[in-house]
């Protein structure tokens, strides 16, 4: 199988999608405020937002991360679901204000997990999803709050986010796989 | 009419014969044996032997036919059919159907329907004590009358010495064997398997090969008190084989056999808790199997008998220790043994001899030999022909067989039976 | 997924890599326990069948939670009123189940080797809950998940079996286990109930506690099977307790951390004194609440892996 592949930098793209969010964030929502990153590249985000946060509020929000295998709709699909990963939310989620974070936003199927998982733990005031990169092709009826860059794709095409502390470098790759 | 076996490499231990020859028989007898016999008459049936081995019908002095009682597992037809198809002439059958052969009306029933349905004789053991209860002596006299040709407590080992004495002593003048399947039902204390490191990995109750060697003991001490001529079933320990080397050496009238599983098989076949391994005596150990092994080479175990204990598939496909002992082996003991042979083990002559004429010296059974006149029990196979295993192509209603799918040598061409060909595969 | 295998029969034939598959799977899993709503959709529309053939409030209580947790429709069939008494073959019984849908079937039988039955001949997944003396898997890896949680590693460490070695499955499974993640076992019990075998399965063989226990990290003790009949072994259960029970004395030998550990239900007074039982060393009580997350990850792993 022939694959073709295309990258774009990221550079300060990711910056400037935090910062979006930052000046977003009414200083004494701060308090009731929870990012949660979604397992993997979500995860990684959502540490360098709460980072940001701390530096341009002074204040540290609570963090969480969130394996969302368990609410996966694709059974079917089993023999490809990854490890079962750690989720760690906080308790109290009850009335707070959550952000959402991941990397791609594509069928919207995740988030739909994500959000399933995080009611399990409480009923937040509000959820806002900030996602770095929409590729479009939604199955389902979710939209970003925030978002970082959006870019047409294909079907066939997968869209990958690399980071510099999983990956060792910063950018999206977009994968065609011809023929399929 | 007659049969002419032409070409064939004949053995016949029985009177050291050796060589290519032709065999002429004539109605239910050997007529003459030599080199090259011409067709005396149109009518004759003429097999063509050559590459063959042909030697007399084999007989096995250990099966279970199961009938009367058990005609689900297996009946003298169709027990017969797989005594037939492996190229044994004669069975002996074993006394633990039901009711038990302790008397002679099951003897004189036995003997009915083999001479009905059987295509192959069938020579009946009685039980030693009435039920293979262990408690009182069975009819001895009158069923060796009725054609019992030795007593056995197969199944069901007399646990009481005094007893086995009396039973050794009672049997002497009638001058048929004692055979003893020996087992210490104290020391196998309910086990299912070999003890050994198998049983400890499976968490299965273990019979320790001291459960055997113990009642192989007892019954060549009481075979060498009375004199009885004792004959000791299924050998399948190191020590049982060093009992009865040492046993002969003094003197003793004592003869042992070995099944085909027991000098093939360890207790290895069990993993995955596979009931086609369940039999008593249990597989044992690598050093056992060698040992059985060593003991066929050097003569110290006389026979070769399969133990052929068919039961259905129903019985056997359910929890290990609900799975009842035993499996067949009429139609895999041929191919079995020639794998020693093959191997180098023994020799072919040593082989035939083991399956002919030492279990009919044993029994005092007029079979075994192809000596002119003698009834003509013939087996004719190929030694070097393969096929694989296949449970369900057996005539046995057992499939219960922990060979299933193996690649073996050595196939059966012709059975005949007094004269007459019972079976024929080409 | 390096996790693929359909049923789990015992820790015999998993491999290092699959024992830590469950056992990380076991630690994801045990964070739902502690949320608002204890339970995950993953298994919904799923049926799990917990087929009792021996007694067991607690095994199949775990085994009925963890299964709940991950939303799979759950049938309790135990032996009290089963058609066993009537007859029915092992096999009958489990093709019953699974004609009405079950894709999992939870097993514990009295006999050893009766869930390889089940998983030679029916097609849902068979996960054993403990067969005879030979294995119960579920209970080694909630031991093993227990001291990998409190010792930080299973490499290296020394653990003491202590008891009914010969009559037991959870000795058997925890030496497979121990022995494959690279820990060092020793066994010790009266010489009837530890037969020699059990060195050829790596274990080391002790007859006295005070020698076994020197410097060992882990002490699991087990029952005295009464149902079993451990007491043919053994003249009486005075004299089993005064040598193979645990008192303060006997684990002031072992190290300062020395963990304690039972699979439940405790003789107090016989495998172990009652200060024991209640001593900080003990983690008797963390096992049982362990268990469940380490039977999700099991019914989990299992539901990914060949059928459903």
């Amino acid at each position: 199988m022939a694959t073709k592949k295309k990258t774009q930098p990221l550079k300060n793209k990711v910056e400037s999608f935090f910062s979006k969010i930052v000046d977003d964030i009414p200083s004494d929502k701060l308090s009731s405020l929870i990012v949660i990153g979604i397992k993997t590249r979500g995860e990684h985000l959502g540490k360098r937002l709460v980072a940001r946060i701390s530096e341009r509020k002074g204040k540290d929000v609570t963090f969480g991360t969130i394996d969302i295998t368990l609410y996966r709709d694709d059974f079917e699909n089993r023999k490809n679901w990854p490890q079962l990963g750690r989720t760690s939310i906080p308790n109290n989620v009850q009335g707070k204000n959550i952000i959402l974070v991941d990397d791609v936003l594509y069928t919207g199927r995740t988030v739909r997990a994500a959000i399933n998982s995080i009611m399990d733990y409480g009923r937040p005031a509000s959820i806002k999803l900030a996602v770095l990169v929409d590729r479009g092709g939604r199955e389902l009826p979710v939209q970003p709050d925030y978002l970082g860059i959006s870019i047409k794709t294909l079907d066939d095409e997968m869209v990958n986010v690399y980071l510099e502390e999983v990956d060792g470098r910063e950018e999206i790759e977009i994968i065609q796989k011809n023929g399929v | 009419m007659g049969v002419l076996i032409k070409n064939g490499h004949v053995i016949d231990p029985s009177q050291s014969l050796d060589m290519v020859s032709d065999i002429y028989v004539q109605g239910d007898r050997v007529k003459e044996i030599s080199k090259r016999i011409d067709t005396p008459r149109k009518s004759d049936i003429v097999i063509d032997a050559n590459g063959q081995i042909v030697a007399p019908g084999f007989i096995d002095i250990h099966v279970h036919l199961r009938e009367p009682g058990y005609e689900h597992k297996e009946t003298i037809k169709t027990g017969c059919l797989a005594a037939a198809a492996g190229g044994f002439t004669s069975v002996v059958c074993m006394p633990n159907t039901n009711p038990i052969n302790d008397n002679a009306s099951v003897t004189e029933y036995i003997l009915l329907k083999a001479r009905t349905e059987g295509i192959v004789n069938v020579f009946p053991i009685g039980a030693i004590t009435k039920g293979e209860k262990g408690e009182e002596l069975a009819d001895i006299g009158e069923m060796c009358e009725a054609g019992c040709v030795g007593i056995s407590d197969d199944g069901m080992p007399v646990t009481d010495s005094g007893l086995m004495r009396k039973a050794m002593e009672y049997v002497k003048p009638f001058g048929i064997p004692v055979i003893t399947h020996a087992e210490d039902l104290g020391l196998s204390a309910g086990g299912v398997m070999n003890e050994g490191f198998v049983s400890t990995e499976l968490g299965l109750r273990g019979i320790p090969s001291a459960s055997e060697e113990v009642a192989v003991g007892r019954d060549i001490i009481l075979s060498e008190l009375t004199g009885t001529p004792l004959h000791i079933c299924h050998v399948s320990t190191k020590d049982s084989v060093r009992l009865v080397r040492e046993a002969k050496k003094r003197g003793a009238n004592v003869t042992a056999e070995a099944t085909p599983h027991h000098f093939t098989l360890t207790d290895r076949e069990i993993y995955g808790y596979n009931t086609n391994a369940k039999m008593n005596p249990p597989l044992r150990t690598q050093k056992d199997v060698d040992a059985i092994v060593e003991g066929l080479a050097d003569g110290t175990i006389d026979v070769i008998a399969t133990d052929h204990a068919p039961h259905s598939q129903d019985e056997k496909n359910v929890e290990f220790d609900l799975a009842p002992f035993g499996i067949v082996g009429l139609e895999t003991a041929l191919s079995l043994s020639l794998k020693l042979v093959h191997e180098g083990i023994i020799t072919l002559d040593e082989m035939i001899k083991k399956l002919t004429i030492v279990p009919s010296e044993i029994l005092g059974i007029e079979r075994g030999t192809l000596a002119p006149g003698s009834i003509a029990d013939i087996v004719v196979f190929d030694p070097e022909k393969g096929y694989t295993v296949t449970p369900g192509e057996f005539f046995s209603k057992g499939r219960n067989t922990p060979f299933s799918g193996w690649e073996l040598k050595g196939m059966v061409s012709n059975t005949i039976v007094s004269g007459k060909i019972i079976f024929s595969c080409n | 997924m390096a996790f693929s295998k359909k049923h789990i029969l015992g820790l015999g034939d998993l491999s290092a890599e699959e024992i830590n598959i469950i056992l990380d799977t076991a630690e994801s899993m045990k964070e739902i326990s502690t949320r608002n709503v204890k339970k995950v959709p993953t298994l919904k529309g799923k049926t799990v069948v917990n087929l009792f053939f021996e007694p067991s409030t607690r095994t199949r209580s775990s085994f009925e939670i963890a299964e709940k947790r991950l939303s799979a429709d759950v049938l309790n069939f135990s032996v009290s009123q089963s058609s066993v008494v009537k007859g029915e073959s092992l096999l009958d019984t489990a093709r019953n189940f699974e004609a009405m849908g079950a894709s999992i079937v939870v097993v514990r039988h009295g006999m050893s080797g009766a869930p390889f039955v089940l998983a030679r001949e029916i097609n849902a997944s068979v996960i054993n809950a403990g067969d005879g003396a030979h294995e119960h898997p579920s209970q080694a890896l909630i031991d093993i998940f227990t001291i990998r949680e409190k010792k930080g590693r299973i490499e290296g460490l020394n653990v003491l079996i202590v008891g009914d070695i010969l009559n037991s499955r959870v000795a058997r499974s925890n030496i497979f286990g121990l022995r494959k993640l690279g820990a060092k076992v020793r066994v010790v019990g009266p010489a009837t109930i530890v037969p020699k075998y059990f060195s050829e399965m790596g274990a080391e063989i002790f007859y006295s506690l005070e020698h076994a226990i020197d410097n060992v990290d882990v002490v699991i003790m087990l029952r005295v099977q009464n149902e079993r009949k451990t007491l043919e072994y053994f003249p009486s259960l005075r004299e089993y307790s005064g040598l193979y029970g645990l008192t303060k004395e006997k684990l002031e030998l072992a190290k300062k951390d020395t963990i304690v550990m039972h699979p439940g239900p405790i003789n107090r007074g016989v495998e172990l004194t009652s200060e024991i039982a209640d001593d900080p060393h003990a983690v008797i009580l963390e096992q049982v609440a362990n268990g469940i997350a380490v039977r999700m990850a099991m019914i989990y792993l299992v539901a990914l892996g060949e059928s459903l």
